[in-house]
């Protein structure tokens, strides 16, 4: 062998157990649907089937949302706050326990390469348990008031890009607060929530304190519309963020939506180069680019742009992409085969618009949805990859020449949740953070999350913030 | 003299571009004064003028904001018996209770002055996160928002919801009560003489049902209050218009102008920004 | 300030007075520290089995400068660590030697009796190693001793001090002096990257040396804490790199002290791979300092041969 070639090196599965078909979480138990057909979730590096999955149709829904009043009625809502905090500190200790387990679920159901599901995902799950835990009996402390309230039920609907990470930032706060939830899964990623609902058992959790309906968007739109539910949290597109918005619209139902970007990744000539590199790489690749708050679109000071788009190239082509369960893979499957071809048609109305494309050379595997690395150079603010959320590895890159036009290109979008700036000189980067219209800022790092860190969007990206004390503010009433 | 009562549009006070006006009488039916009425084309030059106003209000220190809400608090002292004579004579009170509001008004200018260099230690945070970053969270203006200003309360009920959306930085559009315009129009004649930059407070009489919609729908606002929506299916049908750019909105509510106004109205038109950056050496 | 003619046309201006040098130093990209750490950990975490782990081990024993730097040291002592580098596991004929053996000047003439034949380079610390200080006559005539002894490779350090102090025609000038000194023999610079502190001077040094006509830049001594770790190593990779990439020339990178277990050995390849590129997975291009890696090493290669652990009253000690 002249060269290091990387065996494979897999994560076995044989520390999932999945079942090949799942009911619906309502009331502590796994329930037959009673008006939905049954659906398949896949393996997106495999089109191999995982299990079948009950479609929850309006009359579970109902069930759920019942359930989750009478638990918080009866139980959750007149429950002290240190007891609420024990069941979150356990259930965060039950994360710990299975992360592996539930990092390889994830993988699997999802296509993200395993090092990112069990050194970030999980990792940040139980973190984000953990940190809402301690919140339970100190409510009067979170800026809300002096007797703050929950709201009551909370109808959660989650994007299928970090399952159980965006599971854990809607259901640890809400629980925390003292409101109980319904929360649906997206379709093709159902299996660590229903995962987390056997955690709930194992936790002891009264139930109907969390109750998971799987189904599709008819599903999403028969909870999030429910009467019974008094506090609504979406994270996904702005388009259904949306048609949720206007859904709620004359009801007394609380909204948070964290929805798309197009977050600018603004490298000027003093960048830490490469440590901008790894940034950028980090921005727009990880989770194969399936991030709302992804750098998708790189703003280059034109002084240095070519020394950065080669080095970026040479990055590029060190990337490994390939099966998810691998522990060398850095670029995994994209999730399903609809996000594939909204990835591909973009990326060709990219070239039809005469940007140019480039990737590295890389195998894709034959099974399964793959898209490689994608650079577009010579984009400019009036093409669709620089305006339109992606959602895949996909980057666009345009040049500036001062940090007045770099501020001007970054704010020109309708998006607003994130932006990076990269440069070595302090007084700037707080003079481009002052300036960028977008929630979170991210300077000479990028893609960072922490449960203490508020995270949400300006704009059309949505409103409230999830994450520290802030995230806590939206499931109160004050 | 007779006063003539015009729109306040990018600190200047144009009659509607529409030549209309209306007649507004008091409380007991009696002509007080015709009051332009403000067409969307006015909406969309107030609009216009509050954003370009935006970039220079919210970029001012807080410091300096605070101390423009104050000196409009001073104008408006300066000016206390013809508000007085206004609110009396709009809402049908005594003197005294006119006086009363007045002087309360003066005071919620007073108290959301104070705010501006207090708000971000109080709702902003750093961030103690699990890694060598230095992260906090600051808030920020919204943007431009609109303000479906009370029917009833026409300047305690104005200033309430004017002062909290312009004290963080942003730039406002304001439709008056409708039957109770004067004193919309004196404050703008205060603001105008206050060293509050034109724009940043933009007030239309007339109707805000006609005006309304097109400020819920309007893609460069970023924020509607439906304060003075009484009807709720319009309240509804605006909520549902301004999902088109998933403005903030305030829904209506019963509101007691007189208690407490708390950091409700403050915080719902700011945008919570967070900065992570590495430390290291 | 010395003028020297590097050969390379691109950076032959930079070198031509101090204040130029200077301000090319100072005008090297920074190093987040963060981030560089944050990428040499996720290079860390590449899992590397079987096929790949084999190779891993064997490029890493051909990698190691064997090394004793004590005051205790003996000729005795140096002949069994000879021995060892010869045959580091003399139970398997086909574990691979080791590349050089790195000693005090005053053992070179042992070392190189001891590995004749071999074709295992005699490397010798020299310039008042480890800390430098004394004059740059008594620093070139420590050179010239351990070549006259037969050193092939000699190992510099760096005057820190003058580095930290900002007198970079200092540091450069006694590197082209040694250079000079050692003649044919493969110059290795020890920048004391535990002295230097920041990446931005790790940078800036690994520069400095490779403009002044090192063949290797080397992390340590191996008497300061820190000594080698990955991320350092990994700034000078980016070092090696970017010069190879203004000028066409390889540079050598031996990161030395503290590199114990295979496991960290492998880690190193890893980052060598996937940062200066393949080119760099050779004996020419990188080394490793040690001495107890090499145990751990042969350990892994066996448990790997065998499919048992070993232990290590199975592996000779020196």
């Amino acid at each position: 062998m002249s060269r290091f070639e990387y065996a494979p090196a897999p994560e076995s599965r044989a520390i999932v157990d999945i079942k090949s078909s799942y009911g619906l979480f309502i009331n502590g138990a796994f329930t037959d649907a009673t008006d939905g057909k049954p659906f398949k979730t896949v393996s997106p590096a495999s089109e191999e089937v995982l299990a079948e999955v009950s479609e929850a149709g309006p009359a579970d829904v109902d069930k759920a949302v019942r359930a989750a009043r009478r638990a918080f009625e009866r139980v959750w809502g007149p429950m002290a706050g240190r007891d609420r905090a024990k069941y979150l500190f356990r259930i965060a200790r039950l994360i710990q326990e299975r992360s592996r387990e539930l990092a390889v679920l994830e993988s699997l159901d999802n296509g993200k390469p395993i090092r990112e599901s069990r050194d970030v995902d999980i990792p940040l799950v139980a973190a984000h348990f953990f940190y809402y835990a301690g919140w339970a009996d100190k409510l009067e402390y979170a800026g809300a008031g002096e007797h703050p309230q929950p709201w009551g039920v909370a109808g959660q609907v989650i994007p299928w890009n970090f399952p159980m990470l965006m599971l854990a930032w809607k259901i640890a706060p809400a629980l925390a607060a003292g409101n109980t939830v319904v929360l649906k899964p997206a379709e093709t990623t159902p299996l660590t929530a229903l995962a987390f609902a056997e955690i709930c058992q194992q936790a002891d959790l009264p139930p109907g304190v969390v109750n998971i309906v799987t189904g599709a968007g008819r599903t999403g739109q028969a909870l999030v519309e429910h009467w019974g539910v008094d506090k609504v949290a979406f994270t996904g597109s702005t388009e259904v963020g949306r048609s949720i918005a206007k859904a709620v619209a004359g009801s007394d139902k609380k909204v948070t939506l964290e929805l798309g970007g197009k977050a600018a990744n603004i490298v000027f000539e003093d960048a830490p180069i490469d440590q901008t590199i790894e940034g950028i790489v980090n921005g727009i690749f990880f989770n194969q680019g399936h991030v709302c708050c992804a750098g998708s679109r790189l703003l280059v000071q034109e002084s240095v742009y070519d020394e950065v788009l080669a080095r970026l190239k040479r990055r590029m082509g060190t990337l490994r992409v390939g099966d998810p369960l691998d522990k060398n893979t850095d670029i995994g499957a994209i999730n399903s085969s609809a996000q594939l071809a909204k990835i591909r048609e973009l990326s060709q109305i990219g070239e039809d618009e005469g940007a140019e494309r480039w990737s590295p050379d890389c195998e894709l595997p034959a099974e399964g949805f793959w898209f490689p690395p994608t650079v577009f150079t010579g984009v400019s603010q009036a093409h669709r990859i620089a305006r339109e959320e992606i959602f895949g590895p996909v980057l666009s890159v345009l040049t500036f020449r001062t940090p007045a036009e770099a501020v001007e290109k970054a704010n020109n979008t309708p998006f607003g949740l994130s932006a990076g700036i990269w440069t070595e000189k302090g007084s700037r980067i707080l003079w481009m953070a002052n300036q960028l219209r977008a929630g979170v800022v991210w300077a000479n790092t990028f893609n960072r999350f922490d449960p203490a860190s508020p995270f949400g969007g300006y704009k059309e990206s949505g409103y409230g913030r999830e994450g520290g004390r802030h995230g806590l503010e939206a499931y109160l009433a004050h | 003299m007779r006063k003539t009562y015009k729109l306040y549009i990018g600190g200047a006070f144009p009659r509607s571009e529409s030549g209309r006006s209306y007649v507004v009488n008091d409380a007991k039916g009696k002509f007080l004064a015709n009051a332009s009425q403000a067409s969307r084309k006015d909406a969309r030059d107030a609009v216009v003028a509050a954003r370009k106003a935006f970039g220079g209000w919210s970029g001012k220190t807080a410091y300096n904001r605070g101390q423009v809400l104050y000196r409009i608090a001073e104008v408006m002292e300066g000016r206390h018996d013809q508000f007085s004579a206004e609110v009396a004579a709009s809402e049908g009170l005594s003197a005294a209770k006119a006086r009363a509001i007045v002087d309360a008004s003066i005071d919620r200018w007073v108290w959301y002055a104070g705010w501006a260099d207090k708000l971000a230690q109080v709702v902003g945070s750093s961030n103690p996160v699990a890694g060598p970053y230095f992260d906090f969270s600051l808030p920020e203006a919204t943007g431009v928002i609109a303000v479906l200003a009370p029917q009833d309360s026409s300047l305690l009920g104005l200033t309430s919801v004017i002062a909290p959306a312009i004290v963080s930085g942003n730039t406002v559009v304001a439709v008056s009560s409708f039957e109770r315009p004067l004193p919309a129009v004196t404050l703008g004649e205060v603001m105008a003489t206050s060293d509050l930059p034109g724009g940043v407070v933009n007030l239309l009489t007339g109707s805000a049902s006609e005006i309304g919609p097109w400020l819920a729908s309007h893609l460069d606002v970023n924020a509607i209050d439906l304060c003075g929506i009484e009807d709720p299916d319009e309240a509804r049908d605006l909520e549902a218009a301004a999902a088109e750019n998933l403005k903030r909105v305030r829904r209506p509510a019963e509101e007691d102008w007189s208690a407490s106004p708390g950091l409700s109205r403050l915080t719902q038109y700011l945008e919570l920004k967070t900065v992570w950056h590495p430390i290291g050496v | 300030m010395t003028t020297i003619d590097s050969g390379v046309d691109t950076l032959a201006d930079v070198t031509s007075s101090e204040d130029r040098l200077r301000r090319f130093l100072l005008g090297l990209p920074g190093v987040d520290q963060v981030g560089a750490e944050a990428r040499a950990a996720t290079l860390g975490t590449r899992s590397i089995k079987t096929t790949a782990k084999a190779y891993a081990l064997d490029l890493a024993i051909r990698m190691i400068d064997l090394t004793t730097l004590e005051g205790q040291d003996t000729p005795g002592k140096v002949r069994a660590l000879c021995a060892k580098a010869r045959r580091p596991d003399p139970a398997d004929p086909s574990t691979p030697q080791v590349a050089a053996v790195c000693v005090y000047p005053d053992l070179v003439a042992t070392a190189k009796h001891e590995l004749r034949g071999s074709g295992i380079n005699v490397a010798s610390v020299a310039t008042a190693f480890p800390s430098g200080r004394s004059s740059l006559a008594i620093k070139v005539q420590d050179t010239k001793d351990a070549v006259a002894a037969g050193a092939d490779e000699v190992d510099m350090v760096i005057d820190r001090g003058a580095f930290l102090s900002g007198r970079y025609g200092m540091v450069f000038d006694e590197i082209v002096a040694i250079r000079e000194a050692a003649g044919d023999a493969h110059l290795k610079v020890i920048l004391e990257t535990g002295e230097l502190v920041t990446y931005d001077n790790v940078r800036r040094a690994s520069w400095l040396a490779m403009l002044a006509g090192a063949d290797f830049i080397k992390t340590s001594t191996g008497k300061v804490s820190p000594a080698a770790t990955l991320p350092v190593t990994l700034v000078m990779l980016e070092a090696v790199r970017d010069y190879h990439e203004a000028t066409g020339l390889h540079i050598g990178v031996k990161p030395a002290g503290g590199i114990r277990t295979a496991k960290d050995a492998i880690k190193y390849l890893v980052t060598v791979n996937e940062t200066a590129g393949p080119d760099w997975l050779d004996p020419e291009l990188f080394r490793f300092g040690a001495s107890s890696l090499l145990n751990d090493l042969l350990m892994q290669r066996t448990k790997l041969a065998t499919g048992h652990y070993p232990g290590p009253d199975y592996f000779t000690l020196d």
